[in-house]
């Protein structure tokens, strides 16, 4: 038996251990590999025989983690579940040899087994995945172990871990959106920062909807957030800690302040400043609070968002006569245009994998999410409607979630997902409307 | 007491007035109708400034430049801010739904930069100026098209201090 690693993190009160442990079994090497990128198009069949109960006090949670599990890798559009009904064989031991035949017969490829511990206030989960057809187990088994209010986070890194061996990506699951949460009529509207899982689950928020806020964005450390709000009666950046919700306002800037990102070591932030009506990028250095200066000129320059390394910088401007996007140094110069096609260009984020920059498109009146290499080739429209807007990045670069508002006077937000295939698209669900999804990275 | 506030303040000092008005009590028991009183106007009241001055002028899709209906309007704004000396305002610039959350707010501030260098240009001084923008925030029209967006693409100029408000 091997510690993988054991982590504590204050942030949502999670004290996590993982064990990994070997099975003895065969040495049938799996075979099963889902490939993400574009080639799936079928969904891989799996099943999961709900959890075993290993105590009474196990079983309700055993059915919800199963859920959980389930549902994460459905929402990837990837997998179909065998339902329970079809299943021929039941799993009443976590050791028991797997009844492979019974498995292939109703053509599950993937097999989830796992077993629920729930006592003395602490919740232990194991699991197995198997390759049904090779008849061999992808990996090694896991155990993990937290208080039993964090079934939920368990239960996404069972999932993500399933993920990340079913298709050999990093899984997205444990993690958290930062969003607009909207209420009232369109011209009356309320907002207010909230916080939820991945799924729409664990709803919190993060201010009273007193003040307009705008366009949360997570730190690398997945515990700050920067954000917009008017509490002051003029756009302004703020800090904020989203466990102690402490914040602090970035008031030594001049002019109004908006559009802010933190740089990938969480060291700087860089944000539009509009000073006498001309807006610029700067950036911040969060220990020295010097300010640098990277654009200038009477053009809008706005929406900056850094590279993976922090050396570069994409952003929108229309210094060319319409909005369009560029690139540059970190330290600001020359800017290079990557966007060449039809139609305006906006809200330019790098992806996490660095290898994509995805943005808001407006052409022909209607709105698009896209996506383009960083040199500007290979520009894909993943969405169309009346407005979609500002894409966010999954924590592996492959999902990406934006806000969809419908057209007309009771027109209003929702968030959306969408693989950076183009497929898989789906509404997040929310309390409210919602809109300024930002994803955070995989919580440790 | 923010600027929100105030002119959340002010339609409601407005909306008495309107009601008052129908009374014949407002403007010195004159009517538009009749166009009796309308020399007993003060010009330079506040109520001069909202209703026959006009605090709002537009501005074409994706442009903060000032058309000529514009700046007759704001011309009569700068003169009545030249005739009350000790108000200040605040220039909301607004943009419609059309265009992305941050770049409206650019543009927002753009109109209502335009707007404060016109009325600067006229006389007033910078510093009973101040301005702000809502980008896409603050419709005052709902439906998604022309007609709408036509209102909302918009800057407001708000007495927000010296009036007693």
């Amino acid at each position: 038996m091997a510690v993988l690693y054991r982590i504590t993190g204050a942030a949502f009160g999670l004290m996590l251990a993982l064990v990994a442990f070997t099975v003895p079994v065969s040495a049938q090497q799996p075979t099963l590999k889902i490939d993400v990128t574009g080639g799936v198009i079928e969904p891989v069949p799996f099943a999961i025989p709900a959890f075993i109960a290993e105590n009474s006090a196990s079983s309700a949670i055993a059915t919800n983690i199963t859920r959980v599990i389930a549902e994460d890798l459905l929402s990837t559009g990837l997998f179909r579940e065998i339902p329970k009904a079809a299943h021929i064989s039941g799993v009443s031991n976590f050791n028991a040899p797997v009844q492979f035949a019974d498995w292939r017969a109703i053509s599950s490829q993937a097999l989830i087994v796992g077993a629920v511990n729930n006592s003395g206030g602490r919740l232990t989960v194991k699991f197995r995945l198997w390759d049904v057809f090779a008849q061999a187990p992808m990996g090694e088994g896991v155990q993990l172990s937290g208080s039993p209010e964090n079934w939920r986070r368990i239960s996404h890194k069972v999932a993500d871990a399933v993920y990340s061996r079913l298709t050999g990506e990093t899984g997205y699951f444990d993690s958290k959106i930062v969003f607009v949460s909207e209420t009232g009529p369109k011209n009356d509207r309320s907002k207010r920062l909230a916080i939820m899982d991945h799924d729409g689950a664990g709803l919190a928020y993060l201010t009273s909807d007193e003040h307009l806020v705008l366009a949360p964005r997570f730190s690398p450390n997945n515990r700050d957030i920067l954000y917009t709000s008017y509490e002051t009666g003029i756009p302004r950046v703020y800090l904020m800690n989203v466990d102690t919700l402490q914040r602090r306002v970035f008031s030594n800037l001049p002019g109004m302040g908006f559009a802010p990102r933190f740089s990938p070591d969480g060291g700087k932030i860089v944000l539009s400043i509009s000073e006498r009506g001309n807006t610029d990028i700067y950036t911040v250095d969060l220990s020295s609070g010097r300010r640098t200066r990277l654009t200038s000129g009477p053009s809008i320059d706005t929406a900056p968002s850094f590279s993976p390394d922090g050396k570069q910088i994409v952003f929108e401007s229309d210094r060319g006569g319409s909005q369009q996007l560029y690139i540059m140094s970190a330290n600001g110069g020359d800017a290079k245009r990557i966007s060449f096609g039809n139609g305006r260009y906006a809200t330019p984020v790098w992806s996490p994998r660095g290898d994509l920059v995805a943005f808001t498109k407006i052409v022909g009146g209607r709105f698009h999410i896209g996506v383009m290499r960083v040199d500007g080739t290979q520009e894909r429209l993943l969405t169309a409607s009346f407005i979609d807007e500002a894409p966010t990045w999954s924590p592996n670069g492959r999902v990406l979630m934006f806000f969809r508002v419908t057209s007309g006077a009771n027109g209003a937000p929702q968030i959306y997902s969408v693989d950076v295939t183009g497929r898989n698209m789906h509404m997040v669900p929310t309390a409210s409307f919602a809109s300024d999804p930002a994803w955070s990275g995989l919580l440790k | 007491m923010t600027y929100l506030t105030k002119s959340a303040a002010i339609l409601a000092l407005l909306a008495t007035a309107a009601c008052t008005d129908t009374t014949g009590g407002l403007f010195g028991g004159g009517s538009d109708v009749s166009g009796a009183g309308i020399g007993s106007i003060d010009e330079t009241s506040l109520e001069y400034f909202q209703a026959s001055i006009g605090s709002t002028v537009l501005f074409a899709v994706d442009q903060s430049s000032l058309s000529g209906d514009t700046i007759a309007t704001l011309t009569a704004q700068a003169g009545w801010l030249n005739a009350n000396p000790t108000v200040s305002v605040l220039i909301e610039g607004h943009a419609d739904e059309q265009g992305t959350r941050e770049y409206n707010i650019a543009l927002g501030s753009k109109r209502a930069s335009s707007v404060r260098d016109y009325l600067v240009s006229q006389g007033v001084t910078d510093g009973r100026i101040s301005i702000v923008s809502y980008g896409k925030e603050r419709p005052i029209a709902v439906c998604s098209n022309v007609s709408c967006w036509s209102q909302n693409r918009r800057a407001v100029t708000i007495v927000s201090g010296g009036m007693g408000v």
